[in-house]
């Protein structure tokens, strides 16, 4: 079994947004039709997206962190949004774990939508069809790409590689060993949906350092103590001697 | 959630339909062993089956104006083994199909006995076609109330008490308006209709209150904790990725004030349980037609803003990352 996903880092994404920009830009041209925007000039702008990167402030200041968290399709092992389906449209691809919306069957009652904890569903308001994270299935089997292209659009974009991309179910691939040795997390784990995609907790690098440690409490020949200074008229062997 | 009024009318109208055909076969298994007079089959049991296809239609349409492409509405009935939606869509039409049926029977006279069992009790097709409706009306509520229930994700929602919500309000106000409808057509019916509207009513009245005190009591199960998965007493949603609004914001928020949604449920408390009984009791005494009218108008206007605080009160733990909204 296959089951595709992504990792993302939350240790080093800086909330850029350039996976946001690019799963808009690739999507948005695709064979499958473009994510509408309304009034993207306008008053009060909105649109399709499949992907989005939120800001959290966690503590209170003067402890506080900033965490950026992107968002998009978590492609469940056991996707809530599919069995609710009443026609079908909404499917988990049996060979890599993708869950994909078939537009040509999709009728827009939006019943997935309330099915999805996550709230990564989004209903198209000018294909009146419901759209989310394909993790870009349109790119990731495209053999006219070079190989090191085969990977979703906002994994081709992060500046920082806070987004992997592979399978979670292969136990030597690269996003597994993210995720075993760095303790990667599902969301909302409460709800038994088993995200396939993973987030990498933020990480502080300390070392513990005590007081004995900086100042040598053992030094007999006192090598911090300036030395003293011999007297001028002392004979000398070299310019360190100074007994 | 935002309150659609496609599916605030789909319900409503639908469990009028619903409870005004199961008031019709209730008198008529009632008739049927001798309990209560037998009724002219045109003018009460054919009206009756039209009037309630006239609300089933009705609820068909709205359902319509749910769907963002009405035309592939056919597709809905694909996937019967795992969706309640899709069940729905299958279970509505053939209840409707049942009820013509029914009605079409009792309309060209063909209501032949069957066979004859003991006492004298003669089983007809009407009664055969009606036990069938009947069962496909009980299949509709469940379906439409499981519909809600079966998204655990909506803790308001899921919860036995909403199908027996749908049931018991949807056969109240079915009720209430065979009462209405039978002082014109079976008046030897009224008063059995207008008690048991006034039983199903209260009933509802002890359902829904009970899962308005258990709403009220809920503890959610997702914490913004939970959903970006950082351990902190404190954390506080700065940005959620667009300035605009999203299908996010729309869907899962019914953005009106507190106090509005307050007003609405004391509407519904008010509009759907004391106001119409009190009008079936001065109707009942009175023999007065429009009473009788009246407490359905009230009480299904009531049960459109009970529909609509049901959608409002249903917090989606999406909603944790759209906190700013």
């Amino acid at each position: 079994m296959t089951q595709l996903a992504l990792v993302i880092d939350l240790n080093v994404c800086v909330g850029c947004h350039a996976c946001v920009t690019s799963c808009k830009e690739w999507n948005t041209s695709g064979t499958a039709g473009y994510l509408t925007d309304e009034r993207p000039y306008g008053e009060d702008p909105t649109g399709t997206f499949f992907n989005r990167v939120q800001t959290f402030e966690v503590g209170e200041f003067p402890h506080t962190e900033t965490v950026h968290f992107p968002k998009s399709c978590l492609h469940c092992e056991d996707p809530p949004c599919v069995p609710v389906c009443p026609t079908g449209a909404s499917y988990k691809r049996p060979q890599d774990g993708i869950v994909l919306v078939d537009y040509d069957k999709c009728i827009g009652c939006k019943y997935c939508s309330w099915a999805c904890p996550y709230g990564m569903r989004e209903v198209d308001e000018h294909q009146k069809v419901m759209k989310k994270c394909t993790l870009c299935v349109d790119r990731i089997y495209d053999e006219s790409l070079p190989p090191a292209e085969r990977k979703p659009a906002c994994v081709m974009a992060c500046p920082t590689s806070a987004r992997l991309f592979g399978d979670v179910h292969d136990p030597d691939s690269e996003v597994s060993v993210a995720i075993r040795e760095r303790g990667g997390y599902g969301l909302m784990p409460e709800w038994g949906t088993k995200p396939a995609n993973h987030y990498l907790p933020r990480q502080k690098t300390r070392i513990t350092v005590h007081e004995d440690e900086l100042v040598r409490a053992d030094n007999p020949l006192k090598k911090e103590r300036r030395q003293p200074r011999p007297d001028l008229s002392e004979p000398s062997l070299d310019d360190v001697t100074s007994w | 959630m935002h309150p659609a009024f496609s599916v605030i009318f789909l319900t409503t109208l639908s469990g009028v339909g619903q409870g005004l055909f199961l008031a019709l076969f209730t008198g008529q298994v009632y008739s049927t062993v001798n309990v209560l007079p037998p009724q002219d089959p045109v003018r009460f049991y054919a009206l009756g089956s039209l009037l309630a296809l006239l609300f089933l239609g009705a609820a068909l349409v709205a359902s319509f104006f749910h769907l963002g492409r009405p035309e592939r509405g056919w597709r809905a009935a694909a996937q019967w083994r795992t969706s309640w939606l899709s069940r729905e869509v299958i279970v509505l039409p053939a209840f409707m199909g049942s009820v013509f049926v029914y009605g079409a029977i009792y309309y060209l006279g063909l209501n032949v006995p069957l066979v004859t069992v003991g006492g004298g009790v003669v089983i007809s097709l009407g009664l055969v076609v009606g036990i069938v409706a009947a069962a496909l009306c009980v299949a509709l509520f469940v379906c439409t109330g499981m519909i809600y229930a079966c998204i655990k994700f909506f803790q308001e929602w899921a919860s036995p008490l909403t199908v027996i919500n749908y049931f018991l309000l949807g056969t109240a106000s079915g009720f209430t308006l065979a009462t209405a409808f039978s002082i014109h057509t079976a008046p030897a019916l009224v008063e059995f209709y207008g008690a048991w509207a006034v039983i199903l009513t209260v009933a509802a009245l002890g359902s829904r209150t009970a899962s308005l005190i258990r709403n009220a009591r809920i503890e959610y199960k997702s914490t913004v904790q939970t959903a970006i998965g950082v351990r902190h007493s404190r954390v506080v949603q700065k940005s959620q990725g667009f300035m605009g609004g999203s299908f996010n914001t729309r869907e899962f928020f019914h953005h009106k004030s507190e106090g509005f949604v307050s007003l609405v449920k004391w509407s519904f408390l008010i509009l759907v349980f004391p106001l119409p009984i009190a009008l079936l009791g001065m109707g009942l005494a009175s023999g007065d037609a429009p009473l009788l009218a009246g407490a359905f108008m009230v009480q299904y206007l009531g049960l459109i803003a009970e529909r609509w605080f049901f959608f409002a009160q249903a917090n989606h733990p999406q909603n944790l990352y759209y906190q700013t909204t």
